[in-house]
C-alpha cells in the first residue's frame, strides 16, 4: 500500500462499564481504498464506527483524519472534514420527502439550485425517483437505507462509513447495492460493515475481521475467508 | 410553482393586516379595539412558541420568561427615561440576551428534551418567586420600585419615537400591534422557507442525521431559541401597552402552560393554528368568565381533554386535510397526470 491513510487508529478502546467493547484497536486504511469489516455481534463494529464518526468518545487512544487529531470533534466537524457515515438503524429525516433529505444533505456544501439538482440526480441514480415526493417515514426499510446511501451520496466524502448497508434490501438490491459501493470506491475511501458474506464475496475488498474488541485477522476476501480462526469465530468454536 | 404562490398568500396576507390595521379603528367602538389587541398580543406569544417548539422541537415550558422579561424591561426602562424608543429596544434585547445565556447552557449541554422542558419552568418559577418577594420599597431598579407580587401599575405608553409628548391612544396601540403581528407572521414564514428554516425543521426531525450531514445543531436550536425570545419579548412590551400594567403572574406556571394548549389546541407545528388556537382560547375563557355559567377552567380543561384526544395534530391541520381530501377526490385524475408529467412519465 503505497498511498498515505486516509484514516488511522491507535489503540482506539472504548469501554462500558467493566465491559471493553473495543479494546485497542489499530487500524488504517489508504485514500481511495475499499474495505470490509466483519466479525460476530459483540465484535465492536459499530462501537468502532461510531467513535470514528464522533458519536462516541473513545475511552483511550487516537482516531486520525488525513494525519489530524479528530478523537475528540464534534460529530458536525468530523462531517464536514468529509466522513460521512450510513448508521446501523437508518437516520433520515422521517418527516420529509425523499427529496428534500437528499436537498438538505446536498445544501450543506451547494447553492439551492445545485442542491436541487443534485438531490434529483441522485434520486435517479438509486432509483427512487418515483417515490421523490412520498414522505420517507412512509417508506420501506430498504427504501430508506437506499435514501441515506444517497445523503452520503449528496455530501460528496472523502471517506465513507457504511454499517450494514443492506439489512433489509432483496436480493437484487443487495448486487446493486455492491456494485455502487464498488464504484463509489473509486473516487472515495469506502469503509463497510457487513453481515453478509454474500455481499462481502460480491464487494471483493480488503477485509479486517473484529473479535471481541480486538482485530482477529487482516487481508484480502479469498484469504480470509479461508483462515481457520475466522470460521471458528464465526461458527463459535473460538475459546472464551 | 408553490414559492411564487406563498409569495403572493403573504403578500396579501400583509395588505388585509395593514388595511384592518388602519380602517378597523374608524369603523368599531374603542373597546372592541382594546379587547382585538389583547388577542394580537396572545397570538404574538403563541406565535414565539409555534416557532420554538412547533418547528425546531424545543418544547420550551418557560416561553413566558421571555414574556414577562420583556414586559418588564420595558416598563422599568419607560418610567426611569420617560420615552419609550429605547425601553422598546430593551424589551426585545434583554430576552434575547438572556435565551442566549440559558440557551447557550442547555444546547451547548447537550441537555435532552424532557431536562429541557423542566429546567425552563423551573426557571419561570424562580422569575415568578424572585420579582414575587421584591415588593418592598427598597427594590427599586433606578427610581421605580418593582413592586413584588402588587406589580407595576400606571406604566405609560409607547410614544412617537422621539418625541415623549405623543403617545399612542388605545387605537394606535392597536394598529401598532397588528402590524407588528403581521410582520413576525411574514417574517417567521419567510425564516422558515429559507435554507435555514429547513436546516431546523430537519434538526427536529433527527438532530444525529443533521450533525452527521455537518449541520451543527446546537447552534440552529440556539438561533431559533433567540429569535422565539425576541418575539416573546415584544409580545410583552405590547401586553404591557394593552393594560398600562405588569405584575409577576406573566411568570407563573398557569400563564406558560397556556402558550402550549393554545398551539396544541390549534396544532402544533403551524404558524396560522397557533394564532387561532390563542385567539379561540381567550376569546372562550372570557366570554366564560363575563357570563358566569361555569368556572372558565373546567371548560378549558374540558376541550383541551377532548382536542388532544379527538384532534390530537390540532384544528389547523385537520382543516386543511380535511379540505384537501375534498380537492382530492375532486380532481383525482388531474393530479396523477401533474405528477407523471414531474416525472417525467408519459
Amino acid at each position: 500500500m503505497s498511498k498515505p491513510p486516509i484514516l488511522r487508529t491507535e489503540q482506539v478502546c472504548k469501554r462500558f462499564g467493566g465491559v471493553n467493547a473495543v479494546d485497542g484497536i489499530d487500524f488504517s486504511v489508504a485514500e481511495g481504498e475499499l474495505r470490509c469489516i466483519i466479525g460476530p455481534n459483540g465484535a465492536g463494529k459499530s462501537t468502532f464506527f461510531k467513535m470514528l464518526s464522533g458519536q462516541l468518545q473513545p475511552t483511550a487512544g487516537r482516531i486520525l483524519f488525513r494525519e489530524v487529531d479528530i478523537t475528540r470533534e464534534e460529530r458536525h466537524r468530523i462531517a464536514r472534514r468529509g466522513v460521512a457515515i450510513k448508521t446501523q438503524v437508518p437516520n433520515v429525516f422521517d418527516g420529509l420527502s425523499a427529496f428534500e433529505n437528499l436537498r438538505i444533505a446536498a445544501a450543506r456544501r451547494l447553492d439551492s439550485r445545485g442542491a436541487a439538482e443534485l438531490a434529483r440526480d441522485i434520486l435517479a441514480r438509486v432509483e427512487m425517483t418515483a417515490h421523490a415526493d412520498r414522505a420517507v417515514g412512509e417508506l420501506a426499510h430498504g427504501q430508506r437505507q437506499w435514501i441515506e446511501i444517497g445523503m452520503l451520496l449528496a455530501v460528496d466524502p472523502a471517506l465513507v462509513l457504511l454499517d450494514e448497508p443492506t439489512a433489509g434490501m432483496t436480493k437484487e438490491e443487495v448486487a446493486r447495492a455492491a456494485a455502487m459501493i464498488r464504484a463509489l470506491a473509486n473516487q472515495r475511501a469506502v469503509i463497510v460493515v457487513e453481515h453478509d458474506m454474500k455481499f462481502v464475496r460480491m464487494v471483493d475488498a480488503n477485509v479486517t475481521v473484529f473479535h471481541q474488541g480486538r482485530i482477529l485477522v487482516e487481508g484480502p476476501t479469498d484469504t480470509v475467508l479461508r483462515d481457520t480462526r475466522v470460521r471458528d469465530v464465526y461458527l463459535g468454536k473460538a475459546a472464551h | 410553482m408553490s414559492r411564487g404562490r406563498d409569495a403572493a398568500t403573504l403578500m396579501a396576507v400583509g395588505l388585509i393586516g395593514l388595511a384592518v390595521a388602519f380602517s378597523l379603528p374608524h369603523l368599531v367602538e374603542v373597546f372592541v379595539l382594546v379587547e382585538l389587541t389583547a388577542y394580537i398580543v396572545f397570538a404574538m406569544l403563541a406565535l414565539s412558541l409555534a416557532l420554538v417548539w412547533g418547528y425546531a422541537g424545543i418544547l420550551c415550558f418557560g416561553q413566558s420568561i421571555f414574556f414577562g422579561i420583556g414586559g418588564y424591561a420595558y416598563t422599568l426602562g419607560v418610567m426611569n427615561i420617560g420615552e419609550s424608543t429605547l425601553p422598546v429596544a430593551l424589551g426585545i434585547a434583554l430576552p434575547m440576551l438572556f435565551a442566549a445565556v440559558l440557551g447557550y447552557f442547555l444546547f451547548y449541554g447537550r441537555v435532552s428534551d424532557i431536562y429541557l422542558g423542566v429546567i425552563t419552568l423551573c426557571v419561570s418559577l424562580i422569575a415568578y418567586n424572585l420579582i414575587n418577594s421584591l415588593s418592598g420599597t427598597e427594590y427599586k431598579i433606578g427610581s421605580v420600585p418593582i413592586g413584588g407580587h402588587n406589580g407595576i401599575p400606571g406604566v405609560p405608553v409607547v410614544n412617537m419615537p422621539g418625541d415623549s409628548s405623543r403617545t399612542f391612544g388605545f387605537e394606535e396601540v392597536f394598529t401598532l400591534s397588528l402590524i407588528l403581528l403581521v410582520a413576525v407572521y411574514i417574517g417567521l414564514r419567510a425564516l422558515l422557507a429559507s435554507q435555514f428554516g429547513k436546516v431546523v425543521v430537519a434538526i427536529r426531525e433527527n438532530e444525529l442525521r443533521a450533525e452527521l450531514l455537518g449541520y451543527d445543531a446546537r447552534a440552529y436550536k440556539l438561533v431559533v431559541f433567540v429569535i422565539g425570545a425576541a418575539i416573546a419579548g415584544l409580545a410583552g412590551v405590547l401586553f404591557v401597552n394593552w393594560g398600562s400594567f405588569i405584575g409577576p403572574t406573566v411568570f407563573s406556571i398557569f400563564f406558560s402552560a397556556q402558550i402550549i394548549i393554545w398551539i396544541m389546541v390549534g396544532g402544533l407545528g403551524t404558524l396560522a393554528g397557533a394564532i387561532a388556537g390563542a385567539v379561540f382560547i381567550q376569546w372562550l375563557s372570557t366570554w366564560l368568565g363575563t357570563n358566569k355559567i361555569i368556572d372558565p377552567n373546567i371548560v378549558l380543561g374540558v376541550i383541551f381533554i377532548v382536542l388532544v384526544l379527538l384532534v390530537p395534530k390540532g384544528l389547523q391541520p385537520m382543516l386543511v386535510e380535511r379540505f384537501k381530501r375534498r380537492r382530492r377526490s375532486e380532481t383525482r385524475s388531474d393530479t396523477r397526470s401533474e405528477t407523471n408529467s414531474r416525472l417525467g412519465v408519459p
